[in-house]
């Protein structure tokens, strides 16, 4: 714990809102109630979660050290601050950032706080947030109380609550909006914040904007609401409003969001949102928390009965003036532009030969002319504390002191002047934050993943960096259709790097080679994030980690090669189709014995033997390849089959195709562990039995989710399905699919780790 | 903000800077701090390795401990080996600042005959900087600085033999930044043998106090 946390609570005694000083007050009370053992483990954990601070890595006190599990032993002792996590294992720190707005004074504070209380980087997120990581809870009050006085609240970052309602970037300057949704997202973000209709929810619930109905900035069609500016003229008014969309989600099974209503007007934003706020808190899952989004929600309701339950929600509820003052109040929040006239330093264009390039890239014409918005790229999200000090300076001297982070893990720079363009891209490179990548490929997003996350299969973060790397040394040499597609990495299934909406997406899988785990990333091509996140990819085939650049330079190679003239990506890999994009990549998918060659078994940025379960990795059994190893490669290509019949519209079969190769690849688990069960239903059952209620099967992170897709499909194989319906399964397959891999992985290395232990 | 007192002030750092090093020096040390991990081989409870080297200045590559972070370190553009202690430590300004020094430099040695690194890398024993990882404790202001380096200059005129070597001190950064100061050393005899006679005669010792 900081020497100095005492201190700061009586330095900013007189400088925190009184209600946000009573919060941090009282979340700083749990925290000794919690010490002093009287505080239940779940509660504190859900308490700590809505202010913002998350559990990271290895935080159950256990880590792989690649020779052995290690239990790392923290002076506190038994002390936990949530189920299996102890209390001095470092944590991350969320902290909040409404549409992603900021000030030069807010970006210095977080410095403060990165090089204080974390590891000396600022982490900006998919969701416009920032993240500290290795962070103390006992210096998380101090924190908050640092960022309260900057007017900055961590509240509900974490936990089942609204998450940081996020917005477009550009809202206000963009040429393409129909109008600055800054105001209703900011209304929205503090109308919900605390709000006691929002505290009793299942799961999280993701708020966005987007002022125009065709950019990828807002992405809100992947959201619980997703909410796109519209215009209607009525009796000869403009008036304001929104398309509201409901029940999008990305995660394992992505969902599109369904229209809740073509016309929403700007007065009922908020009580609508309440009313939908209480539905979910109503009728949404509470038990299984893998069923508990909104998403499913609006599934099971149906989105008819869904708007039938808010509207009658909406009628009931009391007026509440906060629904319409903020309109009154609504040019507070609007920015001045700077004069025109008046540039911070007359420069000449620098001599610079990145500066043509960067000013391509990374400068976009604001709908203000003579001003321009400047996108500022964050190698994988990441930002020093000297970097944010030089951008506050940067904020102060060429904006009206604001500053937004983006969806992308970047910054964007609002309202400088054309004219000042010279000077600043030389403050840029000064502080290392001019790279002339904004928008292209080699501006990768990136979740955690392994580095951080307790989650994450894979390092995200580590491929990320190396595709930078590669790609950007020969951006410039790239033809144009390659340079501006979009690469999203996750390191799990869990979607925090957004692949689904990503032309070219990669998430973390395992696979097992004769007893050793193998990282490898899952490809999904086709996504798209334009039209606010229109369509997902879907899962082509596993991919070794250290494969995958490889791989990913084939498909550029193939497009570049194979595209027809006016063709994008999406369009490309909908013509190719899977079958022939995954035959064109097959071959990379083997991987040679751990004694050829042990550096495939060890994933990027890592010098670790790889492992998903902090437990040995059991010893080769010699070079056999399993039955079952064969049986889930069959089961992988009769899913391709299924995508393929899918794509040509033949669903029905697709869906049986789907249903049965899930049955196959849990015989062949069922019959690993030396469990016969010929006819199906006795493999339903026996995987019931066997495999679920012995939670075998189980992910350590969402228990039983994969095994109900098996089961459920099975049990509504018969019923009718529509298209979405059948594309889910089709994914829903690829996780199960996965899962077994994971499970064989996991009994595998405890089988062996058994063995071990019987040798004298 | 409180009056800086040297005897309240913890969470020192340590940073020596690197003299020569290979490019690739940042990749090497993942490797070699795994490695460190599993041997436990710092006095520190070691937790795990974070990798920034994508990042053009500031922490390069960190051994993140719980009471201590090692790391390869870019920022302000000083390549370098730093400790920078995390929990507190009993004991005076002199023990805390002793204490960090003496960890950085054995960090340091070790890294340097490390096989990664094929005697590729060294450091500059006469080149310091020590940073103080507390603005309310330790501001960068004209006070604070001339209250440190009177105390710094106090310890190292008692704990070096006399002329063994001289020192100059200087205050970096600007008030916003961390206090951090610059020790520069002469020392006839080596900076090494010098670091290491002032961090024996000090001999701290570590009691985690929290």
């Amino acid at each position: 714990m900081k020497a100095s946390n005492p201190l700061w609570t009586q330095q900013l005694a007189n400088q925190l809102p009184t209600g946000l000083a009573e919060e941090i007050q009282q979340f700083e009370d749990q925290i000794t109630l919690k010490k002093q053992g009287r505080l239940d483990d779940k509660v504190f954990m859900e308490a700590r979660l809505r202010r913002g601070c998350y559990g990271q890595r290895y935080d159950n006190g256990q880590r792989h050290d690649g020779v052995r599990v290690r239990t790392l032993r923290y002076p506190c002792g038994d002390l936990t601050k949530g189920p299996n996590t102890v209390w001095d294992a470092p944590g991350m720190q969320r902290i909040k950032i409404p549409y992603g707005g900021l000030n030069a004074r807010q970006l210095e504070v977080i410095a403060e706080l990165a090089e204080e209380y974390a590891d000396g980087v600022a982490h900006v997120t998919t969701r416009q947030d920032f993240q500290l990581h290795f962070v103390h809870l006992d210096d998380t009050p101090t924190i908050m109380r640092r960022l309260a006085a900057v007017g900055i609240t961590t509240r509900e970052a974490c936990g089942n609550t609204v998450r940081n309602v996020t917005a477009c970037s550009m809202a206000g300057i963009c040429p393409d909006e129909v109008f600055d949704v800054t105001p209703y997202a900011r209304a929205c973000a503090y109308y919900l914040l605390g709000h006691p209709d929002c505290q009793a929810f299942g799961r999280k619930f993701k708020i966005a904007f987007s002022g125009c109905p065709d950019k990828p900035c807002g992405l809100a069609r992947i959201h619980d609401i997703g909410l796109i500016a519209r215009e209607r003229c009525s009796n000869g008014h403009v008036q304001r409003g929104f398309e509201v969309l409901v029940g999008g989600g990305l995660g394992p099974v992505p969902y599109q969001a369904k229209l809740f209503t073509e016309f929403l007007p700007v007065e009922e934003l908020l009580p609508t949102v309440q009313a939908i706020a209480r539905i979910f808190a109503q009728h949404g899952e509470k038990r299984n928390r893998n069923r508990a989004r909104m998403k499913f929600l609006v599934e099971k309701l149906g989105i008819d009965e869904f708007k039938r339950l808010v509207q009658q929600e909406r009628a009931r509820l009391p007026e509440d003036p906060a629904w319409a003052s903020y309109l009154e109040e609504h040019g507070r929040y609007q920015e001045s532009p700077p004069p025109l006239g008046d540039a911070c330093v007359s420069t000449s264009p620098p001599e610079d030969p990145r500066y043509q390039t960067w000013l391509e890239r990374n400068v976009q014409r604001q709908r203000q002319a003579g001003f321009v918005a400047v996108t500022v790229p964050l190698p994988l999200g990441d930002i020093t504390a000297e970097q944010l000090r030089q951008l506050a300076d940067i904020v102060r001297r060429y904006t009206p002191d604001t500053i937004r982070t983006t969806i992308e893990q970047n910054f964007l720079l609002r309202w400088v002047r054309e004219s000042d363009l010279p000077a600043l891209y030389q403050d840029l490179v000064r502080a290392h934050l001019a790279e002339p990548l904004a928008g292209s490929i080699a501006d990768i997003t990136a979740c955690p993943g392994t580095d951080t996350c307790k989650l994450g299969i894979a390092s995200s973060r580590g491929l990320a960096r190396e595709l930078r790397r590669r790609l950007a040394a020969r951006l410039d040499s790239l033809d144009p259709s390659l340079a501006t597609l979009r690469i999203k990495t996750s390191g799990c299934f869990n979607s925090c790097g957004q692949h689904h909406v990503a032309d070219i997406g990669f998430y973390g899988v395992s696979r097992n080679r004769s007893g050793y785990a193998v990282p490898h990333f899952q490809l999904l091509l086709g996504g798209n994030s334009r039209r606010n996140g229109c369509s997902y990819g879907l899962p082509i085939v596993a991919i070794p980690s250290k494969r995958v650049p490889e791989a990913l330079e084939r498909i550029l190679a193939c497009f570049q090669a194979e595209r027809q003239p006016g063709e994008d990506f999406h369009a490309f890999v909908q013509r190719k189709g899977k079958e022939s994009l995954k035959a064109l990549i097959e071959d990379l998918t083997q991987v040679p014995p751990h004694d050829a060659d042990p550096s495939w078994y060890v994933d990027w940025s890592d010098a670790r033997e790889f492992s998903t379960e902090d437990i040995g990795v059991g010893e080769c059994a010699g070079e056999v390849v399993t039955p079952l190893e064969f049986e889930l490669a069959s089961c992988e290509r009769e899913l391709l089959g299924a995508q393929t019949l899918f794509e040509k519209g033949v669903t029905e079969e697709a869906r049986q195709s789907a249903c049965r190769l899930m049955l196959r690849a849990a015989r062949a688990l069922l019959e690993w562990l030396g469990v016969t069960a010929r006819e199906e239903e006795e493999v339903v059952a026996r995987f019931k039995s066997e495999l679920c209620d012995t939670q075998l099967f189980f992910d350590p992170f969402v228990g039983g989710t994969f095994a109900n897709y098996f089961l459920t499909a099975w049990e509504q194989r018969s019923q009718p399905a529509d298209e979405d319906a059948v594309r889910r399964l089709l994914n829903e397959a690829q996780l199960f699919l996965d899962a077994c891999h994971a499970c064989y992985v996991r009994l595998a290395s405890a089988r062996s780790a058994r063995r071990q232990e019987a040798i004298p | 903000m409180t009056t800086c007192v040297p005897d309240r002030i913890q969470h020192i750092g340590a940073k020596v800077l690197a003299a020569t090093f290979p490019p690739d020096w940042l990749a090497l040390a993942i490797p070699v701090f795994h490695r460190w991990i599993q041997q436990e081989a710092c006095e520190e409870l070691l937790i795990d390795v974070a990798d920034y080297a994508h990042l053009p200045v500031g922490p390069g590559v960190i051994l993140v401990a719980h009471e201590a972070n090692y790391g390869l370190d870019r920022t302000h553009g000083r390549p370098g080996l730093v400790y920078q202690r995390k929990t507190v430590l009993e004991g005076s300004f002199e023990t805390r600042l002793l204490y960090s020094v003496r960890q950085a430099f054995r960090a340091a040695r070790r890294l340097m005959a490390e096989p990664e690194y094929q005697g590729k890398l060294s450091f500059d024993f006469a080149a310091w900087e020590i940073v103080f990882n507390d603005r309310l404790l330790a501001p960068n202001t004209e006070q604070a600085w001339s209250i440190i380096s009177q105390e710094l200059d106090r310890i190292l005129k008692s704990r070096l033999p006399l002329d063994s070597a001289t020192w100059r001190l200087e205050r970096l950064g600007e008030p916003r930044d961390l206090l951090r100061v610059a020790v520069h050393l002469e020392c006839p005899a080596g900076a090494e043998q010098i670091v290491e006679d002032l961090i024996a005669s000090s001999a701290p010792r570590a009691h985690a106090a929290d």
